[in-house]
């Protein structure tokens, strides 16, 4: 796996809120069509982490590396524009507009004179969600009418159709039942083949054990470990959790 | 579809059934309340007041006229509520608009005069969105406040005295006028809503609006400049009110400080039975024009009922809550 080059390096990432330290030295590679779990208690810093990666906060030191180039993520354009983008948990869809707007929102194709290219859009979302197997009832629905397994296969979708290189999802399927959940699953599990990274936070291990190739543990700010999800089981992975088992470093 | 029994929410087809009925029953009766509304106050009148005048051609093309600065107003207020924002100001807006005008109008002609109405209005919204947008401050509040303060500028501007509109040119562009047999009004009108469909329709910028209101949130980090927007809408909000201003002056042929007073409840009833939403993220221009035509209506035909001008007040006050509960249950949903 550590063949190919990773896609998103970070290096002795950390951060500092105040006197409050959320983030110490955290180090990650994520692999073109690999998934890395990111796990760990509430408050252990898996969210500060993303939006470390996404731009919206910034590191207080440490190195953020795509394919070989090292990158500032000053704002949460510029990791747009890198290729990275995020799936929030709370759904950051527009509810009452429709599915192929939303897959547009904030960068709407438009014509020569201006106008919006309804068409392209409307086609390109088709095609998308038939790609990812995204079952809608049509790219004109309104995004309250779907389901939330409908409304976050949407939203993967539209990551996916921007994303050049890595996704980050923050609890995909938290709000959501068992078949929805298996969906969802299905389509994160598809991302693998377009060659796009995956970093995925999922409170539930058996989820993580059926998506992730890799697994990392974050326990109050601190990394705990990195293990490849085929070589470890849930019981290591708890114990790195909750502390009964100390840090690979200490 | 109908036929599909219910206990198998599971399955796909079901879903996708159901959410497609949800839709096409959301649309008939949101989107389209106006017309049938439109449509039950035209022959209502028709029928009661068909002698008296009103289904003669003049009286209709009074109304459109009457109509002419309430349906500019309503598609500023279309923008502004799509966004998630409400302007309360734009009537007093409009009195400044106009008294700037005529002031310097009167004094630098008419090319300086339109200037300055526009500007005034511009200047308004700008002061508006500048407040909502950077301060901060709840649209509500901010043009509640500005309400006042812009009427009571228009008030000491001329010490209440109102002020003739001398420019014979601009009253017919403006006003009593008309081009290829239309009255310039009507061209007016018809320019507004279209121009006003167009960007709301097929522009990016009209999407952002919407976009922003139904979830600034998710439009703020999908790259779009919330804040900015608001700040447009609103802008777009005092522009209009300035034309209106321009419009009323050209028709009287003077301005006054209580031009626009009586148009806020007119236009927001309008818009909302127009089929654009309260709390912003959808709406229609075309919805507004027709909700706008149906206000003027129903004025129209309250006089020719002969009706005193408190029973109107009453029965056009009733027929709104009526309109406004209607569409706003149907939205509800």
């Amino acid at each position: 796996m550590s063949n190919t080059k990773p896609v998103l390096s970070l290096k002795d990432i950390q951060k500092h809120f105040g006197a409050v330290t959320a983030i110490e030295n955290f180090s990650l590679d994520i692999h073109p069509g690999e998934i890395v779990a990111l796990v760990g208690d509430n408050g252990a810093g898996k969210s500060t982490l993303i939006k470390i990666i996404s731009g919206v906060y910034a590191p207080s030191s440490g190195t953020i590396t795509i394919e070989d180039e090292t990158v500032s993520m000053a704002s949460a354009e510029i990791a747009r524009s890198h290729g990275i983008e995020v799936v929030y948990q709370d759904l950051a869809l527009a509810d009452q507009q429709s599915v192929y707007m939303n897959m547009f929102l904030g960068r709407e194709i438009t014509n020569k004179i201006g106008m919006l290219d309804r068409k392209t859009m409307i086609s390109e979302t088709q095609k998308l969600v038939d790609e990812l197997d995204v079952r809608i009832p049509s790219p004109h629905a309104t995004i309250r009418d779907l389901s939330g397994g409908q409304r976050q296969g949407v939203a993967i979708a539209r990551a996916t159709r921007w994303a050049k290189k890595v996704i980050l999802l923050d609890e995909p399927t938290a709000a959501l039942g068992v078949a929805e959940t298996a969906k969802v699953e299905e389509i994160v599990e598809s991302l693998k083949r377009r060659n796009i990274g995956v970093l995925i936070i999922s409170h539930s291990l058996d989820q993580v054990f059926r998506l992730a190739d890799r697994v990392c543990v974050l326990r109050r700010g601190q990394q705990i470990g990195i293990r490849e999800t085929a070589k470890t089981d849930k019981n290591e992975i708890i114990g790195m959790i909750t502390g009964l088992q100390q840090s690979d470093a200490a | 579809m109908s036929q599909s029994k219910p206990g198998n929410p599971t399955s796909a087809n079901a879903a996708a059934s159901r959410s497609l009925r949800q839709i096409v029953g959301r649309i008939n009766l949101q989107q389209y309340v106006v017309y049938f509304g439109f449509l039950a106050i035209f022959l209502f009148f028709a029928i009661t007041l068909g002698d008296n005048g009103f289904l003669s051609i003049r009286n209709l093309s009074n109304i459109v006229l009457q109509t002419a600065p309430a349906t500019i107003l309503a598609i500023g207020l279309v923008f502004v509520l799509s966004a998630g924002e409400i302007d309360l100001s734009f009537g007093s807006i409009v009195a400044v608009s106009a008294l700037a005008a005529a002031v310097v109008m009167n004094e630098y002609g008419m090319v300086a005069g339109i200037a300055a109405g526009m500007g005034a209005g511009l200047l308004a919204g700008a002061i508006n969105g500048t407040v909502v947008a950077f301060v901060r401050l709840p649209s509500f509040l901010v043009t509640l406040a500005t309400m006042g303060l812009f009427a009571g500028i228009a008030r000491s501007m001329t010490n209440l005295r109102s002020i003739p509109v001398l420019d014979g040119d601009f009253a017919g562009f403006f006003g009593s006028g008309s081009f290829l047999g239309i009255p310039s009004l009507i061209w007016w009108t018809v320019l507004a809503v279209a121009v006003g469909h167009f960007i709301y329709r097929e522009t990016r910028f009209g999407a952002h609006v919407l976009a922003t209101g139904d979830n600034p949130q998710a439009a703020s980090v999908s790259g779009i400049k919330v804040a900015r927007i608001r700040l447009y809408v609103l802008m777009l909000s005092g522009g209009l009110a300035g034309l209106a201003g321009l419009l009323y002056a050209g028709r009287l042929q003077a301005a006054k400080y209580t031009l626009g007073e009586s148009d806020l409840m007119t236009v927001i009833a309008a818009v909302i039975v127009g089929g654009t939403l309260l709390h912003g993220g959808r709406g229609t221009i075309i919805g507004a024009l027709i909700g706008s035509l149906m206000m003027g209506m129903l004025n129209n035909g309250l006089i020719l009922m002969g009706l005193s001008v408190s029973d109107q007040m009453i029965v056009r006050g009733l027929i709104i809550l009526a309109a406004v509960a209607v569409s706003l249950r149907e939205k509800a949903r």
